[in-house]
């Protein structure tokens, strides 16, 4: 009997113990929040969880340094066996430093394992988010302005210079590089070229303004396929919306201000952009009614039943390897002016590393994004590639050379400027694109529509005054 | 042998019993009890991603809320498709349990098909879902083509999204509810419908008369799982309509989702998880006010 007492006061008790202890780490770190040091080692000296080469690593010689890198996956196909090959062979070529990718879902799953992992006191080193997401990771102090870094490279001037302009215009954080481009892309149009041709239409000659896309979808469109298509759901809307009012507006203004403080929503460009999207749907009926899915658009698009989409470079594999007809890219038709979106994600450094991490981070992100290895990422997947030298690369001619399409990204990049970018993005995202949807559906005007998400987002963006 | 009083036996008894229960209690607390007074206490902060510590605001976060259209249209969501899953998931886990109840070769076949949506999670269901409900090429969209009807979209469309989905539910809930009524059905004794039987009571009437009557508290318990389950519902809104078109078929828990996780608002999302908790007790009153009126036990 007592045997069995001391048997089961001993269970207890350990039992209690693991779970106080699990108990413990967790609070600290919930209790701290934010990404700083202080929270960081508290949640670490209670005992974090994350059986990481944490701490130890940092010191000790012999040893290689564990760093852990978190990425999303956004596009089909083998993007994250590409990512595990390169940081293999990163490892390879840095016997002292071992990069761990972490495969972290889309965007917004990877956001959200983020936080938690700042939360629970063990942020990865680096990670890839959205360009968009620079302004809320650098005013909750999740990730580290780059400069200091860049000015101590010897080449770091050059480094920077050699990015395409318009991937780098969205790295800035009050005047601060906050993010590397990585894999970046932009919306373009694809076409049925075999569709133009049985309708009469040129098929070398993409409609390059908003009535010829009138004209065209009108000539497109029969009882199985609808001239145009754009996706509207959440998350999407907004994409496609900047382009458009980029290219209604009086001077190429944005929806933003560029210190990400302000949006302009309501302007009367804007508001005859998105009426124009309510004409393609209602007034000339060649485009689906109601809300296409993202996804399902390319889907479409390759069964024959949208003979024009608009949709991200980041497809270009998919729909070149799909294609059962003859397909052509094109920039974005123009309003007042032609202007495009660009999108995708970049590289950051999460705050409060010891020194050594961040230079081997670094390290890695340079490795990530030289010359060759961009050019084949791009090859690979159909994001942009992101610096001037990768199109001298052979590699990137011969791909041009091959698949022509691919190519218009590329030039577009010159007339493209940053999509919807604030403080507090996503949240604003969603107004933005909540309220188109209330136009979609019919719940009000674009005018109505509009005003209420200027109204929303002004609120939201109050505190950054 | 030493010997003890009275009282250290007591403490001893009593310690042991401490002791067996000491696991669960301290997960309990952990997990439970300490989660739910930090959100209601978050609840009456403003506390952001990035803050490096909540600041007392009081009912402001529940005032805000309670004057947002936008919170108001998600309580209405929620209800309403409570409303539309409840009572379809009971009738239709009542009428699977009446059929797998007969005795055949094939009844176990039967129980395990039926039974079968349960175990897949709702994320798997969800995106299998979607290729039904996919516009113009999804099962249902060319179902109505053959018919000569015009695809739906069902996804798109405020009026249709929460249906929608509350068909995929009822079909998923169905089988688990219909493990309560089985277990009722067969826990009412024999003998009663053989009485019946013999004084001449068809198989109708035995169910009205007898069966439904006897399922009376398995009715109650099965409302408030079904109820509480409802209000936990998020997975099928991430993946199939992440609240659209224009928050139509945006839920609760997917609303305090993301609050939290994709606007990092940790006070908003605290208070409408109070708000939540609140409900879910209100809802479970019921169960334990009413237990023993009304309701005939074996």
């Amino acid at each position: 009997m007592r045997k069995k007492i001391a048997l089961v006061t001993a269970a207890s008790l350990l039992a209690s113990v693991v779970a106080l202890s699990g108990c413990g780490g967790g609070n600290s770190g919930g209790n701290s929040g934010g990404g700083d040091n202080a929270s960081q080692t508290q949640a670490q000296a209670a005992g974090g969880t994350e059986t990481k080469a944490e701490g130890g690593g940092d010191t000790a010689s012999g040893d290689a340094m564990h760093l852990t890198f978190y990425y999303p996956v956004n596009v089909g196909g083998s993007a994250a066996q590409l990512i595990e090959a390169l940081c293999n062979d990163f490892n390879a070529e840095n016997p002292d430093i071992v990069v761990e990718p972490v495969y972290t879902g889309n965007y917004d799953d990877t956001v959200t394992k983020l936080q938690t992992a700042v939360q629970g006191g063990t942020p990865p080193e680096v990670f890839v988010s959205l360009a968009t997401q620079r302004f809320t990771m650098a005013s909750t102090g999740m990730a580290m302005p780059l400069d200091d870094l860049i000015a101590a490279d010897e080449d770091g001037k050059e480094y920077i210079e050699d990015f395409l302009p318009g991937f780098m215009e969205d790295s800035y954080v009050d005047g601060q590089i906050y993010s590397i481009p990585f894999q970046r892309s932009t919306m373009v149009m694809f076409y049925n070229k075999n569709a133009f041709k049985e309708v009469g239409l040129d098929p070398e000659k993409p409609p390059t303004t908003w009535d010829e896309v009138v004209e065209y979808g009108k000539k497109l469109t029969n009882e199985n396929r609808y001239g145009v298509g754009l996706a509207l759901n959440s998350g999407s809307a907004q994409w496609a919306f900047t382009g458009f009012c980029l290219q209604n507006s009086e001077n190429g203004e944005n929806l933003m201000t560029e210190d990400g403080k302000a949006v302009m929503f309501d302007t009367p460009g804007n508001i005859e952009a998105l009426q124009f999207w309510l004409d393609l749907q209602n007034k000339y009926e060649i485009m689906a009614p109601g809300i296409v899915q993202w996804t399902d658009l390319p889907t479409q698009f390759l069964a024959g039943e949208v003979a024009m989409i608009y949709h991200t470079t980041g497809n270009m594999a998919n729909i070149s390897q799909n294609a059962e007809f003859e397909f052509g890219t094109c920039f974005l038709p123009g309003g007042k002016r032609q202007a495009a979106p660009t999108g995708g994600g970049n590289f950051y450094i999460s705050n409060g590393l010891s020194e050594d991490r961040v230079q081997a981070a670094w390290k890695f992100i340079r490795f990530m994004t030289e010359p060759e290895r961009a050019a084949q990422w791009s090859l690979d997947t159909g994001y942009v590639a992101t610096r001037q030298s990768c199109f001298e690369t052979d590699l990137m001619k011969d791909y041009y050379e091959e698949l022509p399409q691919a190519k218009v990204a590329y030039e577009q990049i010159d007339i493209a400027k940053p999509e919807l970018t604030t403080y507090n993005a996503a949240e604003i995202w969603r107004i933005l694109n909540d309220n188109i949807q209330s136009a979609v559906v019919g719940d009000a005007t674009p005018e109505e529509a509009l005003k209420a998400a200027q109204e929303q987002a002004t609120e939201v963006l109050a505190e950054y005054q | 042998m030493k010997t003890y009083t009275k009282k250290q036996r007591e403490l001893k008894k009593n310690l042991v019993g401490w002791l067996l229960v000491a696991p669960s209690l301290v997960f309990m607390t952990c997990f439970t009890v300490w989660p739910i007074f930090r959100s209601i206490y978050l609840s009456l902060t403003k506390y952001r991603m990035g803050m490096a510590k909540p600041e007392w605001i009081g009912f402001e976060n529940y005032i805000n809320l309670f004057q947002s259209g936008l919170f108001w249209k998600v309580m209405g969501n929620t209800l309403y498709f409570a409303l539309i899953t409840i009572v379809p998931s009971m009738v239709v886990g009542l009428f699977l349990a009446t059929i797998v109840n007969r005795k055949s070769r094939l009844t176990g076949f039967v129980r395990t098909a039926y039974f079968y949506p349960v175990i897949m999670p709702m994320i798997a269901i969800a995106s299998i879902w979607m290729f039904i409900y996919m516009a113009k090429n999804g099962l249902w969209d060319q179902l109505l083509v053959s018919f000569g009807r015009k695809p739906m979209n069902v996804l798109s469309s405020k009026k249709t999204v929460l249906p929608a989905m509350a068909v995929m539910y009822v079909w998923k809930e169905a089988g688990y509810l219909m493990v309560f009524f089985l277990s009722g059905i067969q826990s009412i004794s024999e003998e009663v419908n053989e009485a019946a039987r013999i004084d001449g009571a068809g198989s109708w009437t035995i169910f009205r008369r007898i069966t439904l009557p006897l399922l009376a508290p398995t009715f109650l318990f099965v409302s408030t799982i079904a109820l509480t389950n409802s209000f936990k519902l998020v997975d099928h809104v991430v993946i199939m309509t992440e609240g659209a078109p224009n928050n139509a078929s945006t839920l609760l828990l997917y609303y305090i989702y993301q609050q939290g996780f994709t606007n990092f608002n940790y006070g908003v999302s605290s208070a409408l998880t109070t708000v939540m908790l609140l409900l879910l007790m209100v809802v479970a009153l019921p169960r334990f006010l009413s237990q023993d009126k009304k309701i005939h036990y074996n």
